[in-house]
């Protein structure tokens, strides 16, 4: 019998082959012991997301809230700034390009070293530099240079008048000592980061965990739970199965799965109001979607509170632009009520007349459209379904494609897109990308291609002015003007939920982005939680 | 045997130049786009401007050709480049991983050869027997199953209905020390699952050796000389049965290697597989060509070892081949 040595070539493919089938498949993991008689200073949590990287310098906790590191200012629960590094909240110059902070007293990073202004200038002129790779520094765009004036105070200058900045300066602060010694892409710092924050990382075993343990040296004091690890458990069912074995203390679960704990009396469920979005742009370059009536039709045909109600199972609400209803800055009156008839009859009058098929037509034009959703998102493929099934009702013809990013980029600027997004710290954040004319095609930025000078210049009124009261008329000016002419048809807000043990007590969670930061869900605080004994 | 060492790794070098040129066109031809790999979803929010710095900063807007010589040049300088997708040098993310692949491999290849062996030998005892009818229908059965979903079986099996064995990682999701009985609870499930999906050739061969064997004159004239059954399926048998074993165990590596990638992902082992797919689906030139030049490496030594182990263990062979 003679066995022939496979070669070289043939095993490599199949090798690279196989590693791509692989990565289709979901990665379980984790053990099912362990978990229960876990000492009360450990906690043990599950979060569905690996970060690329822990360097801030690289973006990693830009948003604050990074429990290894410390931004000049913090959120607290109901999203209003404090100061963390800062020993207060920044003095802004009459013409709001100049930004003045003075730096907290006696804070030390966690190897010991003592934290100073240069510490700052450090981190942002690092981030700005063209060779760091960092794919968040559109961010900083405003920031024309950063200086410090002695070792407690910093001095930003912005290119522009930019009101919500301040919201940018919870990005955490890295230690020159350190990172300034090695290659901010790929030094050790990305991995083995030092910061000034409640917690110093033990040790990251990527795609199984992080552990962190209580930084003493914290200057908000050593916090009570000194053991926390975060689980990367991709697999939502993983997650509860570990999670119901006690194997985990809390993760972030699906509606359907927190449905499983309703009836488990040692554990909490927890639902985060975020401002995360889905959204359905309407691209103006394509015939049939750029065409105001079809948009107005859309925007009231679709039935916004069946989507709720099915597709997140009450978790979540009716969305009627970027910002959520029972924010500050949402405009009242500006809800669309759900309305097929009104719906026909603005397309009916706009000269669109239904075909022999039930679809309308237009000078030749059928009124049908694609809708790309991002392949395997459950969630985006519901809506995107259910959308389709609305427009269906008036006479559109929706036909609902999936795809990566890669094949649905180019056809952006004419099909429409079931995107997400939402940032909750200040309604500039998303809705300058989401609708400025100039961003139109600019990467990912305004996807619809929307247009609409109105729009174009309340928003740079409501960035150039510190006044709450400026700015709130600017941004009801555009979101009055998103019912005139929606450029996208605005569909959920969705609720983050968490289901946690309930001997941490009665829990917190913040309004929560679109991206489930590792440091979202009741664990943004994990730092002042007192667990019972 | 210098010669043929010799020989063989001067073949290995086109083998292997050829074999990184190759991962370079594939990944280069791919659609997906490592600056948006690279980006993830920061990159929705980033303006065009950022996202045109990073293709540069990356450097993977430049020719095909230019990028696998400067990666060919500076790798034979020692300098494997960096890993994009998970912003650490290659060597480290290597160096960090490959041991635990390798506990991972060589404990299931040792259970499989040694297990195969043993049930191979008690198959070939009676052909045709009860034994030897149930072994070789387990055999053709695991043969068909892949790796992955035996270990998403054993997962269900033995980490959620018995609760018996834990269903993945290194250690307890809870510990922060890396102890040796730890890993080893850990290691059971994963290396069971490699060792099994690796045994049916070995049972195979084995049972086809060692009945050859049986049946050739020295071992019936062994048996003639009255020596006990036990010696002579052992000792003479077995000898010259396992001789194709031999073969197969070179020509097992790049079979041990998938397998090992799938049976690492399913675990969430941290081995070299999490980092495989990672650098294939995010088009990570530098790190998906030195894994590639790892795995032919071991491919090519695999067979050098099988060559010179048969020619050792049978003098006919000799070390031309």
């Amino acid at each position: 019998m003679v066995v022939r040595p496979a070669r070289g070539a043939t095993a490599v493919a199949a090798v690279a082959a196989l590693s791509v089938t692989a990565s289709a498949c979901s990665a379980p993991g984790g053990s099912g012991e362990g978990g229960k008689g876990r000492a009360a200073s450990s906690a043990v949590v599950g979060i569905a997301y690996e970060p690329d990287t822990l360097s801030p310098l690289l973006g990693y906790g830009k948003d604050g809230n990074s429990k290894i590191f410390d931004g000049l200012l913090t959120h607290d629960a109901d999203m209003k700034l404090q100061p963390a590094l800062a020993a207060a909240l920044p003095k802004v110059s009459a013409d709001g390009r100049t930004y003045t902070y003075k730096l907290r007293d006696g804070v030390r990073f966690s190897d010991g070293k003592p934290f100073s202004a240069k510490d700052v200038v450090f981190t942002y002129e690092t981030i700005l530099d063209k060779k760091t790779n960092n794919a968040s520094k559109t961010e900083l765009d405003a920031v024309d240079t950063v200086e410090a004036k002695g070792d407690d105070t910093v001095v930003f200058r912005l290119k522009y008048p930019y009101a919500p900045f301040a919201e940018r300066t919870v990005l955490p602060i890295a230690p020159e000592h350190i990172a300034g010694k090695q290659d901010v892409n790929t030094g050790d710092f990305t991995t083995k980061p030092i910061g000034t924050g409640p917690y110093t990382l033990v040790k990251w075993s990527k795609g199984e965990k992080l552990t962190f343990k209580a930084n003493p040296r914290y200057w908000g004091g050593e916090p009570k739970v000194r053991n926390f690890t975060m689980a990367i458990v991709k697999d939502d069912d993983v997650r509860a199965t570990r999670l119901r074995s006690g194997d985990l203390d809390g993760a972030i679960l699906p509606p359907n799965l927190v449905a499983t704990f309703k009836s488990d009396g040692d554990k909490k469920t927890y639902a985060a109001r975020t401002f995360d979005y889905r959204v359905v742009t309407l691209p103006t370059g394509n015939k049939v979607a750029g065409d105001t009536a079809v948009r107005r039709a859309l925007d009231i045909g679709v039935d916004r509170k069946a989507m709720v109600d099915s597709i997140l199972y009450g978790a979540g609400k009716e969305a009627y632009g970027p910002v959520p209803t029972d924010s500050p800055w949402f405009t009242e009156g500006t809800e669309r009520t759900h309305d097929l008839a009104k719906a026909r009859r603005i397309l009916d009058d706009a000269g669109w007349k239904a075909g022999k098929d039930g679809i309308r037509v237009r000078n030749g034009v059928r009124a049908s459209f694609p809708l790309w959703y991002l392949t395997g998102d459950k969630l985006r493929q519901d809506h995107a379904l259910a959308y389709a099934s609305d427009a269906k009702k008036l006479g559109i013809q929706i036909k609902v494609e999936s795809g990566t990013w890669e094949v649905i980029e180019p056809r952006m600027p004419k099909d429409a897109v079931l995107a997400g997004g939402g940032s909750p710290a200040d309604p500039d954040f998303d809705q300058y990308t989401l609708l400025k004319s100039s961003l139109a095609g600019n990467g990912f930025n305004n996807m619809a291609w929307y247009d609409n000078a109105r729009v174009d210049k309340a928003l740079d009124a409501a960035r150039r002015t510190d006044d709450r009261d400026s700015r709130k008329a600017a941004y009801d000016t555009v979101q009055r003007e998103l019912v005139k002419n929606p450029g996208y048809t605005f569909l959920t807000h969705i609720d983050h939920l968490y289901v946690v043990g309930d001997r941490f007590g009665d829990l917190t969670t913040q309004v929560e982005p679109h991206d489930h930061g590792l440091a979202s869900g009741p664990w943004w605080n994990v730092e002042k939680w007192q667990p019972a004994s | 045997m210098a010669r043929l060492t010799g020989r063989r790794i001067l073949f290995a070098v086109p083998v292997l130049a050829t074999v990184t040129f190759g991962v370079f066109a594939i990944a280069a031809a791919s659609p997906f786009d490592p600056v948006k790999a690279y980006a993830g979803t920061a990159g929705l929010t980033s303006s065009q401007d950022n996202l045109d710095q990073l293709r540069a900063n990356l450097g993977v807007d430049r020719p095909l050709v230019t990028r696998w010589w400067d990666w060919l040049t500076s790798a034979l300088r020692g300098d494997l480049g960096d890993s994009s997708v998970l912003r650490q040098p290659v060597a480290d993310v290597v160096g960090e991983r490959i041991g635990w692949s390798v506990l991972l491999a060589a404990t299931a290849f040792l259970a499989a050869v040694l297990l195969g062996t043993a049930l191979g030998v008690l198959a070939a005892r009676r052909q045709g027997g009860w034994l030897d009818r149930a072994v070789r229908a387990v055999a053709y059965t695991l043969e068909a199953a892949p790796p992955f979903w035996l270990g998403l079986l054993a997962v269900w099996l033995f980490a959620l209905k018995l609760g018996a064995l834990p269903a993945g990682g290194l250690t307890d999701t809870g510990s922060t020390t890396i102890t040796a009985g730890q890993v080893a609870s850990h290691l059971a499930l994963p290396a069971a699952v490699l060792a099994v999906s690796q045994l049916p050739w070995f049972v195979l061969y084995v049972r086809q050796g060692v009945g050859d064997a049986l049946e050739e004159d020295p071992v019936r004239g062994a048996r003639a000389r009255g020596l006990a059954p036990r010696t002579v399926l052992i000792g003479h048998a077995l000898r010259s049965g396992m001789l194709p074993v031999l073969t197969l165990i070179g020509s097992r590596v790049p079979e041990l290697i998938t397998g090992a990638l799938l049976v690492e992902t399913v675990f969430s082992w941290p081995g070299i597989a999490a980092a495989t797919v990672q650098a294939a689906t995010s088009i990570d030139f530098p790190l998906l060509a030195a894994l590639t030049v790892l795995a032919t490496l071991a491919v090519l030594l695999g067979n050098l070892a099988a060559d010179l182990l048969y020619g050792l263990a049978d003098p006919r062979v000799g070390f031309d081949g």
